[in-house]
């Protein structure tokens, strides 16, 4: 695929999220808006191994949605590739359907891990990386975390682990639209210089200035690995992306559009 | 009169801790999929035998044990079967990790979780884990071990790695008697002395304890029946009835909290099957302290002489 075949397919899982949310009347949009160019692109041209009919090939690359909330764009993604029809978002957030609330790898096909519990995917990630290291699989971990979420301990945790056992089979994307559940980042936790503390961690850093420009994100993805050292894209995005009344506000973190909204968003991502 | 007990004292003594060292290493020679994660606490945990003889394979992940466990369950995506080690009071600091990055997604995963209890003795209430047990049985798809003595801590190490899904394995620092290897099934109760009077249920290296009550409740003219449970999930509800109903006087005697371990398993087990007297011992809904392992034992009512006293007080 092609940069704008890859752009026509994100606007679609766009639309995929405005969809979901607005018939279960719940969901993370502003999240998932922001992190889908980069779901789009692993998906459909830097993970190897992926197929949806043989969705536990032992060495396929791995995907773990760190920040399990975005579940939304994870779903329009794997929906696109080919892993479930669209039907199933009719069944998002409902009882026995397949796309839980967050991810959950025993009913959704195409998902590595279950998340939702903020700080633990990328720590799970970790453990995939080096456990493919051990087993001699020659896959590659991906993992998307959020701004907000890197306030939890665990994240320095699991990156401490990344650097000290040399996990260059690993690339964690940091999602950074700047805001979280009850306000922006500077407001609720100063992340301060992420970049800087990241570095420090032990990360080789990929820094993108638009991480919603599809070809600056795949230049990103493609930048090849530095041997010894985890990598950490720092994606610079928009929370709410593509939906201009979701753009950088801090409410549209956990809540579904009504109707109107909804018709409105998916006239603003037509074509 | 006498019942027959069913358990042979090698006359050897060995902390069940020790013994998990030693199993991880024999499971380690026999599956090459196992690899053993520890805290920072190798000398500890006794993994460090293991570690020995497969450095390759022993993961150190520092004094991070939220992050231990969340990358023991990615690496258990991979083919392994990882041994997450260390104190089992910690099981509450890394507890939504065992929940939601293990139990969840039933991730094979092993917890061998050690010092529980206040035989850990001399590092005091912030280091006994008195609660470990109820915190471990709650979690939907956790299979629960508590062995009472080396020999059946390799079985449970042994069956924890036959089972795909997450074990969690209790086990004691303090020093405490082998028996002779005794039959072993997964979720199965062991009935260690026949007796018409009364039952007394417990687990752990309580058995020891239990043992010494019954033998003095005999000199007493009390016929006490004894029954251990090395898995406290799947909990053998039906051996648990079988002697509530036979002797309708019925006593539990761990090392933790009676609230949530195996006095409640026994209550659920037994509830609304027959008219019982039922008595949970253990701590009664309190910390423990700093203090020698006997002491403690004493302090809190757990020596084989108080819990006969106890129970014929009754």
């Amino acid at each position: 695929m092609d940069v704008r075949e890859l752009e026509a397919v994100a606007k679609q899982v766009r639309r995929d999220i405005i969809v979901m949310t607005n018939k279960a009347g719940a969901g993370h949009p502003g999240g998932s808006l922001s992190s889908t160019d980069v779901m789009v692109a692993l998906y459909f041209d830097v993970m190897k191994g992926i197929d949806p009919k043989d969705d536990k090939n032992p060495n396929r690359d791995r995907f773990v949605l760190s920040k399990g909330h975005a579940a939304p764009a994870l779903y329009g993604t794997l929906c696109e590739r080919g892993y479930f029809g669209r039907e199933e978002f009719d069944h998002f957030r409902q009882l026995h359907g397949i796309l839980q609330g967050h991810p959950d790898t025993k009913k959704c096909p195409g998902v590595d891990a279950s998340t939702g519990s903020l700080g633990q995917g990328i720590s799970i990630a970790v453990g995939m990386a080096l456990g493919a290291k051990h087993t001699g699989n020659p896959c590659h971990v991906y993992t998307i975390i959020g701004d907000g979420e890197s306030d939890e301990g665990l994240v320095w945790e699991a990156s401490m682990a990344a650097a000290h056992y040399k996990l260059d089979n690993l690339t964690v994307i940091l999602d950074y639209n700047g805001m979280q559940i009850d306000g922006t980042n500077e407001q609720v936790m100063s992340l301060g210089n992420v970049r800087a503390k990241f570095e420090a961690f032990g990360y080789d850093i990929v820094e993108v200035a638009d991480g919603n420009d599809m070809q600056q994100v795949l230049d990103a993805l493609h930048t090849p690995a530095c041997p010894g050292k985890p990598r950490l894209i720092l994606l610079h995005t928009l929370k709410g992306k593509g939906v201009s009344y979701m753009e950088g506000q801090v409410g549209w973190h956990g809540k579904a559009p009504n109707a109107e909204l909804t018709a409105q968003a998916l006239k603003e991502l037509e074509g | 009169m006498s019942s027959k007990i069913n358990v042979i004292p090698t006359g050897e003594k060995e902390a069940v801790r020790v013994a998990y060292g030693k199993a991880l290493v024999e499971l380690g020679q026999k599956n090459d999929r196992v690899v053993v994660l520890d805290a920072d606490l190798a000398q500890a945990t006794m993994t460090n035998a293991f570690q020995k003889a497969f450095p390759e394979r022993h993961y150190d992940c520092g004094i991070a044990e939220a992050n231990m466990v969340d990358m023991a369950a990615g690496m258990s995506t991979m083919g392994l079967i990882p041994f997450c080690s260390t104190f089992a009071v910690f099981a509450g600091r890394c507890y939504d990790q065992i929940r939601n990055g293990v139990c969840y997604p039933k991730f094979n995963v092993k917890f061998g979780f050690s010092h529980a209890g206040i035989t850990l003795g001399e590092d005091g209430g912030s280091h006994q884990a008195v609660e470990d047990l109820a915190l471990m049985r709650v979690l939907p798809n956790m299979t629960v071990f508590v062995p009472s003595d080396a020999n059946e801590c390799r079985q449970c190490v042994s069956a924890a790695a036959e089972i795909e899904g997450p074990v969690f394995i209790r086990t004691a620092r303090l020093p405490s008697p082998i028996y002779e290897p005794r039959p072993f099934e997964v979720g199965k109760g062991q009935v260690i002395k026949d007796g018409k009077d009364l039952v007394i249920f417990t687990c752990g290296i309580m058995l020891e304890h239990t043992l010494e009550a019954v033998k003095i409740l005999e000199e007493k003219g009390v016929d006490a029946a004894l029954v251990s449970f090395h898995t406290l999930k799947p909990f053998d509800e039906a051996m648990a009835c079988e002697w509530a109903l036979k002797t309708g006087r019925v006593y539990t005697v761990e090392e933790h909290s009676v609230i949530g371990g195996l006095g409640d398993a026994v209550a659920a087990a037994i509830c609304g099957k027959g008219a019982f007297t039922f008595r949970k011992i253990g701590l009664q809904d309190e910390f423990g302290q700093s203090g020698k392992p006997a002491d403690l034992l004493r302090e809190y009512g757990l020596t084989g002489a108080q819990l006969a006293e106890t129970i014929l007080k009754d």
